[in-house]
């Protein structure tokens, strides 16, 4: 099945009007032994095959529906309300490109203007770009906005270790060929003390992650002041479900704010696509990388939006472009301008604080059993790391069994974890599922 | 342009800011039933500036949105090298079936079988569709291949202690994002000229082949939509100098079942998933950029890729997992990649098998042939021989010195058809970069070349109405001057305004 239109008599007369007897007259240029290759692929499929062929390979996965889940580390399982994919799926939405011609194009220009706005609302910052690819490489573009900004005279950048891993990784593959020096103090230390001593007139960024990728909850205020003091930018990671009631990074004086946008209405889909936001403050927005959307007028004396600062992206200025991207993940954008849209200020505190006590109740019961400790003696949010008597992995094939989807191995990326998970608890987690999950993980001393 | 206005502008639509009123709720999520646990005070926000709106309001603001969209769902999109094909509805519903939807990338690979075996299985294809060993699904869009792709040109130099191939080189036909992709890496961009048949300059290619290349990104076909008909000695010239050649696979709907770029002698090429397997823009991204390479590469690829873990035995299915090539070059991303759009472009696979696709690049390639046998008599085509998938022709009359592409963009939008891609590629004044697809039909092609053929009348006769275009869209000409100037990047808040 293919979605081509042509009748054979349209064809025919199509390549009549070219002046070619038959398609292969089109191919001339390429060389002829390496023309009409083999292609090895199986059968074609109708569309009724396709939809049963994928069912069937979907149905091989257990899902976050199939399971009870309490996994996290940057993912979350949150409620996605049914109007967001219904706005998605419109067609005017999800089959435009990039907003280029702005007269055709102001429903995609509108709709990015607010997701704009609404990040900087919740971040507490000046301005948010269009996004981009995800939360890791929104960390990534922050160092090289960073030593852009210092045009290489500062080689020091302190990311601290309770930066999800992922993102740290990233950062490091982007960075690798480029002259510069990461940092950090202990993971399980806390950052916004340990890292100060780190900081000197080398320094051009800090990244903190709030919460931290063990989900505790720090105030940075004193390590931004103590980075500005130093000259140096600062950079705070955030957790946009955490923002419905914490404190927000621009209060605590961060330069930049980026993260993953999963939490805001986005479907885990095993990875990906995601949503990296990415805020600064006006001074810098000439400096910072991906999509913008300006408001402006038209002809017609309408308001109106347009992409602006165009001269910093990579179609104008090619190698001295603020970055190489060229996209930017519109119609997630989309789904979490409307996810907080349809919240609303009540709706994300809601959310937030549902989060908050569920996870705080699972602290309770699970640090009531014999063999299991909390990590961390630190304010936390909706993720925090316990210590267990038996290896991760092995809990989380017991959990399994039951049907639930343990926390993360905290040891596969810290050898000096060895034996802590780290547990996510979000408001799609019922009183019932938590008791269920403390039962199993207390029958795990009894078992092994 | 620049606009004057007399008084404040119109709303058309209003923000979500604008059409807030304090104590609508869009969602409402139940009571915790767990007791609630005490707040940390000091670590608390003081308001919350969203906006309060009901569901009903919301979707009627995103819809009224939608209206002023302009889309493949609603129309001819020839923007020439953005590939805007018709973008099949069973891929949405695929892409959102609940056993992908709902699976978290970090759960033990025993129970995500089904979403690894497909990425093997996109792996497989890709690699069949192109002749290269080995794929990554990683990266999130072409610009993103290509940042993989130089950076594991220069992995392979360093891994080999060659570390004086500093240099990469650019057609002067090549995307923006090829020289930005290579200063991103660290590399020099040496740009070189084209020839006047659209081909890469074989000399100047020759006088930078030397022992400091790192390599060459090369679009075939490029940008002019042509196919380089020196493909073959362009590589080689690059290889005996010790470089590796990228293909940018922006360009690859001209190519399925057509030629095998690795047998050209491509090292790494990226794919985009968004232009030739039919997986939606989305108003911008999200997309999806795997990256092929052949053997010598394949251990650089970026982790992880999805692998075979456990051999089939005893009956049971082979086990597959998430490997690291032993030299890689690193994690690129969080997690695997666009999983829900590799799965768009599965099913798109999946429905078409080789003959499928072969029809796709061939069809694709007669419809611009097609526009183009029909237009050059009265665009000028600068570079004029049999096309690929697009081809740029001069928006300009030398009898009509007023008028410029833009205009001509402009004015297709009152003939209800979005306009091609215009002052790209930068070798071409005056670009019209058309790029019609293989699945629009002969009489929506017909239309556009009458609308076209009117245009270029209309430049003569009645310039005003170019100039004055688009005038049947819900906007005008945007000020982007004003936008530029007054740097309005984000909705007042309601006491801005009383404060103003």
């Amino acid at each position: 099945m293919t979605y081509i239109p042509h009748s054979p008599k349209e064809r025919d007369e199509m390549l009549a009007a070219i002046g070619v007897e038959k398609m292969e007259d089109l191919f001339t240029a390429i060389p002829e032994k390496h023309r009409y290759p083999e292609l090895n692929l199986p059968d074609a499929l109708t569309e009724m095959e396709v939809a049963t062929e994928l069912s069937e390979i979907a149905q091989v996965n257990e899902t976050t529906q199939d399971l009870v889940s309490f996994l996290g580390a940057g993912v979350y399982n949150h409620y996605i309300p049914a109007a967001i994919d219904h706005i998605l799926t419109r067609g005017e939405f999800y089959t435009a490109y990039t907003p280029y011609q702005p007269e055709i194009s102001q429903g995609t220009l509108q709709a990015i203007f607010e997701y704009q706005s609404l990040i900087a609302h919740l971040t507490g910052m000046d301005v948010a770009n269009a996004s981009h690819y995800d939360g890791a490489t929104a960390v990534a573009e922050a160092v090289n906005m960073a030593m852009a900004q210092f045009r290489g005279k500062r080689k020091k950048i302190i990311m601290s270790a309770s930066v999800h891993p992922q993102y740290r990784a990233t950062t490091d593959t982007y960075t690798q060929f480029a002259e510069v020096e990461f940092v950090s103090a202990e993971a399980s230390q806390n950052a916004s003390e340990s890292l100060i001593p780190l900081i000197d007139k080398n320094t051009a960024l800090v990244v903190v992650q709030y919460p931290d990728f063990f989900g505790r909850i720090f105030d940075y205020t004193k390590l931004g002041e103590a980075a500005h003091e130093a000259g140096a930018l600062f950079c705070i990671v955030a957790n946009p479900t955490a923002l419905g009631i914490l404190k927000t990074p621009g209060e605590m004086g961060a330069d930049m704010v980026v993260g993953e946008g999963q939490p805001l209405g986005i479907p885990m889909s095993y990875g990906g696509p995601y949503l990296g936001f990415f805020t600064t403050r006006n001074k810098f927005v000439r400096k910072m990388a991906g999509r913008l959307v300006g408001e402006s007028v038209d002809a017609r004396g309408q308001r109106a939006f347009v992409l602006t600062l165009t001269p910093r992206e990579q179609h104008i200025k090619r190698e001295r472009a603020t970055s190489n991207i060229c996209s930017n993940q519109g119609l997630l954008a989309l789904a979490a301008g409307v996810y907080m849209s349809l919240l609303g200020q009540n709706g994300m505190k809601q959310v937030a604080e549902l989060c908050y006590h569920k996870a705080h109740y699972a602290v309770e019961k699970i640090a009531e059993i014999d063999g299991f400790d909390l990590s961390f003696d630190t304010p936390f949010f909706h993720e925090f790391a316990v210590t267990c008597p038996e290896p991760v992995a092995e809990i989380n094939a017991y959990l399994l069994e039951h049907g639930i989807l343990g926390g993360y191995d905290l040891g596969e990326e810290y050898p000096e974890m060895g034996n802590q998970m780290l547990i996510a608890v979000t408001e799609m987690n019922s009183k019932e599922e938590i008791d269920a999950f403390v039962a199993v993980l207390s029958e795990v001393n009894h078992e092994h | 342009m620049n606009i004057k206005l007399d008084a404040a502008p119109k709303i058309v639509e209003p923000t979500v800011y604008e059409l807030s009123s304090p104590g609508r709720i869009g969602v409402d999520f139940p009571d915790p039933d767990v007791p609630r646990a005490e707040l940390p005070d000091a670590l608390l926000r003081a308001e919350l500036p969203l906006p309060e709106l009901s569901e009903v309001d919301v979707v009627r603001h995103f819809v009224k949105l939608s209206t002023f969209n302009y889309s493949v769902d609603s129309g001819f999109y020839p923007l020439g090298s953005c590939t805007m094909k018709y973008n099949p509805k069973i891929n949405e519903d695929t892409a959102r079936l609940p056993g992908f939807a709902n699976l978290h990338p970090l759960q033990p690979i025993e129970t995500t079988q089904g979403a690894l075996v497909l990425m093997f299985q996109m792996q497989e294809w890709l690699k069949e569709i192109s002749g290269f060993d080995a794929v990554t699904l990683q990266p999130a869009a072409g610009a993103h291949g290509e940042f993989v792709g130089t950076l594991m040109i220069r992995a392979y130099h360093e891994d080999r202690k060659d570390t004086k191939r500093v240099k990469m080189l650019v057609p002067d036909s090549s995307h923006g994002t090829n020289p930005a992709t290579s200063a991103m890496t660290g590399l020099k961009v040496i740009q070189i000229p084209s020839d006047e048949r659209g081909n890469v300059d074989l000399d100047a290619l020759r006088a930078e082949a030397d022992e400091t290349l790192a390599g060459m990104m090369l679009t075939n076909p490029n940008t002019l939509g042509l196919f380089d008909e020196n493909v073959e000695e362009i590589c080689k010239i690059v290889h005996d100098a010790g470089g590796l050649m990228y293909g940018d696979g922006a360009n690859m709907n001209a190519m399925l079942g057509i030629t095998k770029m690795a047998h050209l002698g491509f090292d790494v090429m990226h794919y985009n998933l968004h232009k030739t397997f039919a997986t939606p823009h989305g108003g911008g991204g999200p997309g999806s950029g795997p990256v092929g390479v052949v053997e010598r590469l394949a251990r650089f690829l970026p982790a992880p890729i999805v692998d075979i873990v456990e051999e089939e035995a005893d009956g049971l299915p082979p086990l597959y997992g998430l490997v690291d090539p032993s030299s890689t070059i690193g994690r690129i991303k969080a997690f695997h990649g666009h999983f829900g759009i590799i799965v768009r472009a599965f099913t798109y696979i999946a429905m078409h098998g080789a003959d499928g696709l072969r029809d796709v690049s061939e069809y694709a390639v007669l419809n611009a042939n097609y526009l183009l046998a029909r237009l050059r008599d009265t665009y000028h085509v600068p570079y004029d021989r049999i096309c690929m998938h697009e081809f740029v022709a001069e928006g300009r009359w030398k009898d009509a010195p007023d008028i410029h592409a833009l205009d001509i963009a402009k004015r297709l939008m009152d003939y209800g058809f979005h306009p091609p891609t215009n002052y790209f590629p930068l070798i071409v004044h005056e670009a019209l970069m058309i790029e019609p697809t293989e699945t629009e039909n002969k009489v929506t092609l017909d239309s556009f070349v009458d609308a076209m053929l009117k245009i270029a009348d209309e430049a003569h006769a009645t310039p005003d109405l170019l100039h004055a275009a688009p005038t049947s869209t819900p906007f005008g000409r945007l000020d982007e001057v004003k936008a530029a100037k007054d740097l309005i990047l984000c909705c007042w808040l309601p006491e801005d305004y009383e404060n103003q």
